[in-house]
């Protein structure tokens, strides 16, 4: 008999580096896309090229490259980051990326009408944005947020290539040692799904508050 | 030939002038040259065929289109334009935000924030632009609401109000802010037609009561007279005939005026 509960806590251990991941990850993606997504939306071109260029590139490449580059190129130009900090770097921009279309989409969508009040009413740009804009359109991208941290989640897998000791890396480690495939692949399954329906709950809860008392708009 | 204003002492300076104002959306030349000046105060009616120009008019002085050419002046100021090193040139976001302090506007569908409260809908701006104490911004609010006929619909969602009641909170939004010169279209006709009396009688309450410039784009000619100094009548982007209610009402000179008022009184608006 193979004595399970040292197994587990390792996996346990495993999934801690998984939720840290995605909860940093996440916290980043969420930046990058606000940032991208109104630099697509800003007055001034070159800030509309520097978030095209951000947008198009993450999103065109994979995200195993991004990784790559960030823990094993970053070096050479001076830069050298943890593993956690390169896998939270590469996941953050890269689900950010996609992120940043939600925002913009989301923003675009909030009617012109609306804009023009805040115009004839004399705000500035930014009160605009944060008044008006905005809290009509942070409900409309929450939806989409839900299902990119449930893919950021997914992704985070992918650190196991530097070597970082996520949820699937030590499943692997435990499977190697104990010949079981079953007992460990299982555990990650009911894992992952069990954070991804956190998520999605969490997401449900907010957009349900943030909705109050807007029924009847749309 | 423009009358004098109905409170002001003989002639003073046009708080509006637009002189020789062009403007074009692509290959559609909407106004090809338009002057004409509002005296302070003055209740001006804009009257005539859709498609006319009446809209684009009041959202070139409300800065929401750009100018083709020509010029506009608010308060003696260009409004599009703007001095810098001794040369005019065209107005930047500072400049138009210094010039929209003079105007408001009521829209057609009027534009109310949903996610906010009947009363943070008018205390918003004075909040944010004036910098006006939230209890200072509410109070002057409730007195509007008061005004409009509304102060229990304070705490409401808009989403809860008629399209009446509506309107009406956005005319104590857009009066919040004490602008010189109001700017009104159709405000009535996104309306059902029993609610288009509460809305009207607010106007003319404001319009009796205050000493605001107002222009008014309509096309219930029977407010239109009741309201205005003076009637514009445009088609195609021009004035073609001007003056006062009774004249342009009773005795229009214009064909296309008198052609005009036959459509619209066969349409059931009444004169
Ligand atoms: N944003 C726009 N793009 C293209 N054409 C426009 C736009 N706004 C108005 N127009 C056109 O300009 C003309 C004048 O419109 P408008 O000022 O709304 O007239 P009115 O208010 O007198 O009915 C119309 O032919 C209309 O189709
Ligand atoms: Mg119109």
């Amino acid at each position: 008999m193979t004595d399970w509960s040292g197994y587990l806590t390792l996996i346990l251990q495993g999934a801690l580096v998984t939720a840290q991941l995605t909860v940093m990850g996440c916290a980043l993606a969420l930046v990058a896309a606000f940032v991208a997504g109104l630099g697509r939306l800003a007055p001034f071109a070159p800030l509309r090229w520097l978030a095209t260029v951000y947008i198009e590139f993450f999103r065109g490449t994979s995200i195993f490259v991004q990784l790559f580059w960030v823990y094993f190129v970053l070096p050479f130009a001076g830069i050298t980051l943890s593993p956690l900090m390169a896998g939270v770097l590469a996941l953050g921009l890269n689900v950010g990326a996609y992120g940043a279309e939600v925002v913009r989409g989301a923003i675009l969508s909030v009617p012109k009408d609306q804009y023009e009040a805040t115009i004839a009413l004399n705000l500035t740009r930014l009160q605009r944005m944060r008044h008006v804009i905005l809290p009509q359109a942070v409900p409309l991208m929450l939806p989409t947020f839900g299902n990119n941290a449930i893919e950021l989640l997914k992704a985070t897998a992918v650190v196991s290539l530097i070597s970082l000791s996520d949820m699937t890396f030590q499943a692997q480690v435990v499977r190697a040692q104990t010949g079981n495939t079953l007992v460990p692949f299982l555990a990650i399954l009911i894992l992952y799904f069990a954070m991804a329906s956190l998520i999605s709950y969490a997401v449900r809860l907010l957009e349900r508050r943030m909705t109050r008392g807007l029924d009847g708009v749309r | 030939m423009v009358p004098a204003s109905t409170k002001g002492a003989g002639v003073s300076d046009p708080i509006i002038r637009i002189q020789q104002l062009e403007k074009s959306f692509g290959p559609l030349r909407v106004l090809d040259g338009l002057s004409f000046d509002v005296q302070p105060g003055e209740k001006l009616a804009l009257i005539g065929p859709s498609g006319s120009g009446k809209t684009t008019i009041l959202r070139m002085l409300m800065t929401l289109e750009t100018i083709s050419g020509g010029r506009i002046e608010v308060c003696g100021e260009p409004l599009y334009h703007m001095q810098r090193g001794g040369r005019e040139v065209p107005a930047d976001e500072a400049h138009l935000h210094h010039m929209r302090r003079h105007i408001g506007m009521v829209f057609q569908h009027f534009n109310l924030f949903p996610h906010k409260s009947v009363l943070d809908n008018i205390t918003l701006a004075p909040m944010l632009t004036k910098g006006e104490p939230r209890a200072k911004a509410e109070a002057h609010a409730m007195e509007l609401l008061d005004m409009v006929g509304l102060a229990e619909k304070a705490r409401a969602m808009p989403s809860q109000l008629s399209g009446g009641q509506k309107q009406r909170v956005a005319i104590a939004r857009a009066l919040a802010l004490k602008p010189r010169i109001m700017l009104f279209d159709e405000v009535t006709s996104a309306l059902d037609p029993e609610l288009v009396e509460e809305v009207l009688l607010v106007m003319k309450r404001l319009a009796a009561e205050t000493d605001m410039t107002m222009l008014l784009v309509t096309h219930e000619m029977g407010f239109a007279h009741e309201f205005a100094d003076r009637v514009l009548f445009f088609d195609k982007g021009r004035i073609i005939e001007q003056g006062p209610p009774e004249q342009i009402f009773t005795h229009p000179t214009h064909e296309r005026t008198q052609t005009f008022l036959r459509k619209i009184i066969a349409a059931g608006h009444r004169v």
